[in-house]
């Protein structure tokens, strides 16, 4: 669906490495559910997505921009945003 | 930070921009206070009024609805709002320490402080439900209004409460099919809430709003989920039972909540009295909305749950009385509100089988994976986090806490300073500051 928006409404992030295309606006949170990437792996190594979306859970923590422990659910992608799963 | 540089003082500093804080924030800059409003999310509204994010999905053509009047009477007043800033200490007396984009940290001092930091949803621990796919509800319809599409997936909505069955209405129109709606409280609980309801009209018109959208909707009265079931890693489905018979049913998300938990915490830091409650604590006001801390109000959720227009007319009342001026007009409609909540609670309360879903190798603490064997071997919450880290991540109790309250009776925790994970830098300047005020 990304795909057919015009490109004033769309960011570009990279999720683990890979180009993704999603709507302005869209939180990180939501994008790496929309692509089915997990946000972190927990401490026996289970991948992890979001859980409460309103900043209170912790589990959508994912590093953005090489920083560690950002509650992605509060952060809106932006052009270039660079997002990794948390181990 | 440099803290003497990032001091701003108001005259009444507002906690929390949902319907409460904004009604707050708007009557006291109304009559003349210097406003300051705080909140963490990225745009004004609190919970029921939280907007959609992404371009595409805003509709323009819509009359303004309550939540645009709302932000527009708070601009218009003159309060000034700031968000993404989060509120994580309170190091002396009228003081609190901020955190701005997760990063910066801010110090506000004020004459007066309104607390109006709404409430998050109950979550209980059930085998699988820590999978990517099972998420809050009230959380679901937030990552959808932030550009999560649900279009053509087949969504059970699970738990107990009003909300599930907002959230399930709104699923429907972003595309979902709702294959399951289960609330726990069964039918003969609902009746009283049902009567009352038809003898209020916006309760009623909004009831029967959400029935319309909900036609075709499987709903389930007295039903609960016992196990989120996964295929190889993947959620497949939800068994659910009421206690006599179980069913599976196939999907592709779980949305869960069993009602509401006040967000007290705040209000407790800086010393307000508080009471038990099933799930937590709320905190103690009386009819004008003050707490037992002569300069801090207390408004919308954490004073109880009771829904959107109690916490309209409390964030009034706060406002009016933090500027001096009379608010008993408002106080009978107000305290009708409040027995609303009251039956609100009596309604969902939660079926003594809520408390025993979890197996022995189920997570109960999410954020340190502590087994619900491991913190049921404990006495209480103290051992539980010195002996198995429970209520230690980042969440610091907020999701495991209530959780421990319901399945074991726990005494929750008393909360300290900093109520969030806070970067070194923030955080130090905050503990000096309180030594020097010591
Ligand atoms: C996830 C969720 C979804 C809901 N959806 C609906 C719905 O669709 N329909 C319905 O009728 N009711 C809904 N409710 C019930 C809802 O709580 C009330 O109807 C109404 O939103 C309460 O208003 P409030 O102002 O008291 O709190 P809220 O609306 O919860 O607002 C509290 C605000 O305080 C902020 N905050 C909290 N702590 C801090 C802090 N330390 N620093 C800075 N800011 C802080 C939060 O970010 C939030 O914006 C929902 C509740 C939840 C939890
Ligand atoms: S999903 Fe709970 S903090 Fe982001």
């Amino acid at each position: 669906m990304p795909e057919a928006m015009p490109e004033a409404q769309c960011v570009q992030i990279y999720l683990n490495g890979m180009p993704r295309q999603v709507a302005r606006g869209t939180s990180v949170a939501a994008a790496l559910l929309l692509h089915a990437v997990p946000c972190r792996e927990s401490v026996k190594g289970t991948p992890r997505a979001a859980l409460c979306g309103m900043g209170i859970c912790f589990e959508c923590r994912a590093v953005i921009n090489g920083v560690a422990h950002r509650r992605t659910c509060q952060i809106n992608c932006l052009d270039e945003m660079r997002v990794e799963t948390q181990r | 930070m440099s803290a003497a540089n990032d001091i701003t003082h108001a005259d009444v500093l507002v906690v929390g921009a949902g319907p409460a804080g904004l009604a707050a924030a708007t009557a006291a800059a109304r009559h003349g206070c210097d406003v300051h409003v705080l909140d963490d999310n990225l745009a004004p509204g609190g919970q029921i009024w939280r907007a959609s994010s992404v371009a595409a999905n805003t509709q323009s053509t819509q009359p303004m609805s309550s939540r645009e009047k709302a932000i527009a009477a708070l601009h218009a007043s003159g309060a000034t709002l700031h968000c993404a800033t989060r509120v994580f200490a309170a190091p002396a007396n009228n003081v609190v320490d901020v955190l701005e984009q997760d990063e910066h940290g801010l110090r506000y001092t004020y004459r007066t402080l309104i607390v109006a930091t709404g409430a998050r949803e109950l979550m209980l621990p059930f085998p699988g439900w820590t999978l990517p796919g099972v998420l809050g509800a009230g959380g679901l319809q937030a990552l959808v209004r932030a550009g999560y599409s649900v279009a053509g997936k087949r969504v059970a909505v699970v738990g107990t409460g009003p909300l599930l069955i907002a959230v399930a209405a709104h699923l429907q129109e972003a595309g979902a099919r709702v294959v399951l709606l289960a609330e726990q409280a069964g039918l003969r609980t609902m009746l009283p809430l049902a009567a009352s309801m038809l003898l209020r009209f916006t309760k009623l018109r909004q009831g029967l709003h959400y029935a319309a959208r909900l036609r075709g909707t499987p709903v389930r009265m007295g039903w609960w989920p016992v196990e989120a079931i996964a295929d190889r890693g993947v959620l497949a489905g939800v068994r659910i039972t009421n206690g006599s018979e179980t069913r599976t049913i196939d999907c592709d998300l779980v949305a869960t909540g069993f009602h509401l938990v006040p967000n007290s915490e705040l209000a407790e830091l800086l010393g307000c009295a508080l009471a038990a409650t099933p799930v937590g604590r709320r905190v103690l006001v009386d009819t004008y909305q003050r707490t037992t801390r002569a300069d801090v109000f207390c408004v919308g959720e954490p004073t109880g749950i009771a829904g959107l227009d109690a916490a309209l007319l409390q964030g009034e009342i706060a406002g009016l009385t933090a500027a001096g001026q009379p608010s008993t007009h408002l106080h009978a409609r107000a305290a009708a509100e409040r027995a609303f909540g009251k039956m609100l609670d009596r309604t969902f309360r939660l079926r003594k089988a809520l408390r025993t879903l979890a197996a022995e190798d189920t997570i109960l603490c999410r954020c340190e994976d502590a087994s619900f064997a491991q913190v049921k071997a404990c006495a209480g919450w103290t051992e539980a986090k010195l002996q198995t880290r429970c209520g230690m991540g980042p969440c610091q109790g907020r999701i495991c806490g209530p959780a421990t309250r319901v399945v074991f009776g726990w005494e929750p925790a008393s909360v300290r300073p900093p109520l969030v994970p806070v970067p070194l830098h923030a955080l130090i300047s905050s503990t000096s500051h309180h030594e020097e005020n010591l």
